[in-house]
This record gives C-alpha cells, sequence and structure tokens, in this order.
C-alpha cells in the first residue's frame, strides 16, 4: 500500500518522536510512505481569518498528491480536518475546484479531485487491520492499561471524515491498543477537546480543558495515555508539568504517540522509536515491557 | 457578554444577518431553536461562562454585529466540533464560528495570535522554521526539510490574504 506522507507544520519540528515512530511501524505493515515534495501548511491556521485562502493552500497539498497518484496519509488529526474538508467540498463542486485552481496556476498545478485523505491511526485500523497488527506482534503488552483520547479532528465532523466511524461511539483507537495486547481503559469525557485550538487565544481556559482530562485519567490508574495528533500531545504532554503547578497536584502521565506503543510491541527498542524525546518520561513503562 | 441591557431593534444590522447567512457555515443559521445542546456540549464554556454558542448563534440571527464582532469572545471557540455533531437542528455551530472570525477580519479585526501565525507562515511557508531542525531530525534518521516562504505567500497574495490584513489592525476588546 502506497501513501503520500503529509507532515504538516507541527510535526516535523515538534513531534519528531511521532514521525520517527511511524516510519519505523508503517513498512513492518506493508505500508509504503513516500515523502511528498513540496508540501506546506495544510491551511488550517489561516481558516479563522480566511475561509478561501485556506481552501486554496489545501488544495494545493491536494494537487501535490494528485500528481503524484498517491493518496494522503496525515499524522496531525487538524491537518487531516482540514485537509479532508477541503476534499469533500471540491469533489462535488467543479465551479469551486476551476476557482480554487486559478490561484495554483502559476506553480503548474491543477487538482481535477479524487484524492482520498487518511489519517495514519485510520490507516492502521482500517488498512491494515487489528488482525493483521495482532499477527505481528512481538512484544505483547500485556498487563498495561491505556487511556485512549481520540481528539475531536480524528472524529469530527463526520460528514467529511471518510473512515465513517460513529464519532459518539469510537472504537478504531481501542481496537488498535488491545491489538499490540494492553488494555484501553474508560474514563469519563474520553471524547473530549484537548483544548489546544485555543492555546494561544485564552491560555487559561485552554489548559482549564485539558486539566479536566488529565484528572478524569489520572482517575483510571493507566500506565499511559495515548494520542494520534501532536496537538494534543502539545496540551496532554507538553502542557502537564505547568497543569500540575496550577492545579497543586502531581499527574506524571507518559503520554504516547499510538505508534510509539506500536512499536514496542513490534518489538522495536525505546530508542528507535524517539521515546527519549518524550516530555513525561515512560521509563516505568518501558522497563516493564522489557524493551 | 456580561452587558444585561435590552437589546433594541435599532441596535440591529440587518445587514450583517444576511452576510452571515452568504457564508458556509451560516446556511442553517435560522433553523436554530435555541436548545442549548451545543453549549452543554462546548468545553470551552464549561471552564469561561463568557463564551456561549447558543447565545452567538441568536446573536448572529438577530443581527448584533457589534456585540459580536467586537468581543472577544468570537474567537474563544476552540473548533472541536462537538456542538455540529449535536446540534438536532444541523446548524453548522463551527463552522458558523468560522465565518464569525472571518466577517471580523474582513471589518479589520484580527486576533494578534492569527497575526502572529500568519507572519510566520509568510517566513517559512509552515508554522515553524523546520531548517533549523534538519541537524536534530537527520541524527533521528529523519529526511531534511526546506523553508519555503514562497509555498505561501504567493497564494496570500493571490487570494487577497494580503490586502485583509492590511486593514487598520484592530484588536478584538
Ligand atoms: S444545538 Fe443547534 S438548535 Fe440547539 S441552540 Fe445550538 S444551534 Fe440552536
Ligand atoms: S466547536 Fe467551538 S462552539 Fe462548538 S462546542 Fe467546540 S468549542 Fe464550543
Amino acid at each position: 500500500m502506497r501513501l503520500g506522507l503529509f507532515l504538516g507544520c507541527s510535526v516535523p519540528v515538534r513531534a519528531q518522536n511521532y514521525e520517527v515512530s511511524v516510519r519505523r511501524v508503517a513498512p513492518r505493515l506493508g505500508i509504503e510512505l513516500e515523502d511528498l515534495e513540496g508540501a506546506a501548511c495544510c491551511g488550517y491556521p489561516v481558516q479563522s481569518v480566511s475561509r478561501e485562502t485556506a481552501l486554496v493552500m489545501a488544495t494545493r497539498n491536494l494537487a501535490l498528491a494528485s500528481r503524484r497518484g498517491l493518496d494522503l496519509c496525515v499524522l496531525c488529526s487538524a491537518c487531516g480536518g482540514s485537509l479532508m474538508e477541503a476534499a469533500a467540498e471540491l469533489e462535488g463542486d467543479e465551479d469551486l475546484r476551476a476557482r480554487t485552481n486559478r490561484h495554483l496556476e502559476p506553480e503548474g498545478l491543477s487538482y481535477p479531485g479524487g484524492v482520498k485523505v487518511v489519517h495514519i491511526a485510520e490507516v492502521l485500523a482500517h488498512r491494515v487491520g487489528a488482525a493483521r497488527i495482532r499477527d505481528a506482534v512481538e512484544r505483547p503488552l500485556e498487563g498495561l492499561r491505556i487511556a485512549v483520547h481520540y481528539g475531536c479532528h480524528y472524529l469530527r465532523p463526520r460528514e467529511t471524515h471518510p473512515a465513517g466511524e460513529d464519532p459518539e461511539a469510537p472504537g478504531s483507537i481501542d481496537e488498535l491498543v488491545e491489538a499490540t495486547g494492553a488494555r484501553s481503559v474508560d474514563y469519563p469525557g474520553r471524547l473530549a477537546c484537548c483544548g489546544g485550538g485555543i492555546l494561544g487565544i485564552h491560555e487559561e481556559t485552554a489548559l482549564a480543558i485539558t486539566r479536566v482530562k488529565l484528572d478524569a485519567v489520572a482517575g483510571a490508574g493507566v500506565d499511559a495515555m495515548v494520542v494520534v495528533c501532536p496537538f494534543c500531545s502539545v496540551m496532554l504532554e507538553g502542557n502537564q508539568k505547568r497543569i500540575e503547578k496550577a492545579a497543586g497536584r502531581e499527574y506524571k502521565l507518559p503520554v504516547l504517540y499510538y505508534p510509539q506503543l506500536l512499536g514496542l510491541a513490534l518489538g522495536f527498542g525505546a530508542k528507535e522509536l524517539g521515546l527519549q524525546l518524550n516530555r513525561i518520561k515512560a521509563k516505568e513503562l518501558i522497563a516493564r515491557v522489557g524493551a | 457578554m456580561g452587558d444585561e441591557r435590552p437589546i433594541r431593534e435599532s441596535d440591529l444590522d440587518l445587514e450583517f444577518t444576511r452576510e452571515v447567512r452568504a457564508e458556509p457555515g451560516g446556511t442553517q443559521l435560522d433553523l436554530c431553536i435555541a436548545c442549548g445542546r451545543c453549549t452543554a456540549s462546548c468545553p470551552v464554556q464549561a471552564q469561561n461562562a463568557s463564551f456561549n454558542p447558543r447565545r452567538i448563534v441568536r446573536m448572529a440571527v438577530l443581527g448584533m454585529a457589534e456585540d459580536v464582532l467586537g468581543s472577544d469572545f468570537v474567537w474563544l471557540c476552540a473548533g472541536c466540533y462537538a456542538c455540529r455533531e449535536r446540534c438536532p437542528q444541523g446548524v453548522l455551530v463551527t463552522d458558523l464560528m468560522v465565518a464569525l472570525k472571518n466577517i471580523a477580519v474582513r471589518r479589520g479585526i484580527v486576533h494578534p495570535s492569527y497575526r502572529a501565525q500568519i507572519a510566520e507562515l509568510r517566513k517559512f511557508g509552515r508554522l515553524y522554521e523546520v531548517e533549523a531542525f534538519n541537524k536534530k531530525r537527520s541524527k533521528l534518521g529523519l529526511p531534511p526539510l526546506e523553508d519555503r516562504p514562497e509555498h505561501a505567500t504567493s497564494l496570500f497574495e493571490s487570494t487577497g490574504l494580503d490586502d485583509l490584513m492590511d486593514g487598520p489592525g484592530e484588536e478584538p476588546r
């Protein structure tokens, strides 16, 4: 299975542990990721200022994938949301496509439609499948208790997410976690937002939203939390110490990208999966699985 | 939104309501039955009472342009789509929030956080300078990447974003 790899802005700079773990586990499971030369920002950060400009930015990336005959695989759920929405909007609207493509002409690009945008977790859950992952596991993560954080843009809006998962009762990432031998543990508000969308707008409110999640997960008694978006990680892991200070309590909750957890089960070493870059050290977890 | 003075008809700006309706997020606006599910689903509202999506929807329907566009609460939506998912009337609440921000920008009100992000995009084509990280990337076995400002600047120019941002540069209250 060949897919264009769309890195976006945050992953290659702020989530290299995510990127490196994806690049390790993908080939093991028959996923061939091709770097998309010339790809830039997905447009999401500009949406609030100009929806039109954001759409053109997204379309440019879709056009690059289309030229190579590839579907696009995203690691960031916000990139996914932006590109999926653009793809859906353009698919049914030839006029909009023509108007949008005019802005790409100077670069010799044009988007004819047809590119599918998929999140790496969707690829693993739906195109590879839990059964195949289970077969590939060399080091079952039995005994580990994991809290899954889906994140908003992995699930919503349901209309533009091609995987067709019910955003009110999703199961794909739980299945992926359980395929490694670990247990996915329920907790209150597990589908709620991380707060990341307004970190730059109103920090206090954003961190209060994150705290609700951390408090709920802390009560569930887990070994780690699993995320599939760099922004969720910035909130839940990157800001965890600050929230601890403000809240006057300690979480010490490791937050892993799903491909890092998967990589441990596939037998990779902690360093090969960039676990040394995680801000909340997962030493105990790593020792327990013997990586 | 703490101002409890009654709204007078003369305060209303129906042109604003029309502008909102014409946006992709505004098409379902008039179907709102004020049930409050959006507000009950909103993670921002749960932590910050100044932000209330149902109220914002109603204010948009009524044409309370100044109260909506001039306030900082327009910018507070986290874009989580919980409201849109749960609205029984199919109001595209999240998209409406985007529409309101876009309209605010067209009237010269841009949140400084977005100004800053757009400035970074102009410099690097991405939100962050990536070339500075190539050494670290190569140590991890990751391929090098290039900063390509033109991937953003050319589109900012042709789509008119530059002109939009050149306005008087008011900031939200
Ligand atoms: S959920 Fe929908 S119908 Fe109910 S108040 Fe919000 S926008 Fe109006
Ligand atoms: S999308 Fe915005 S308004 Fe709607 S629930 Fe989320 S934060 Fe609240």
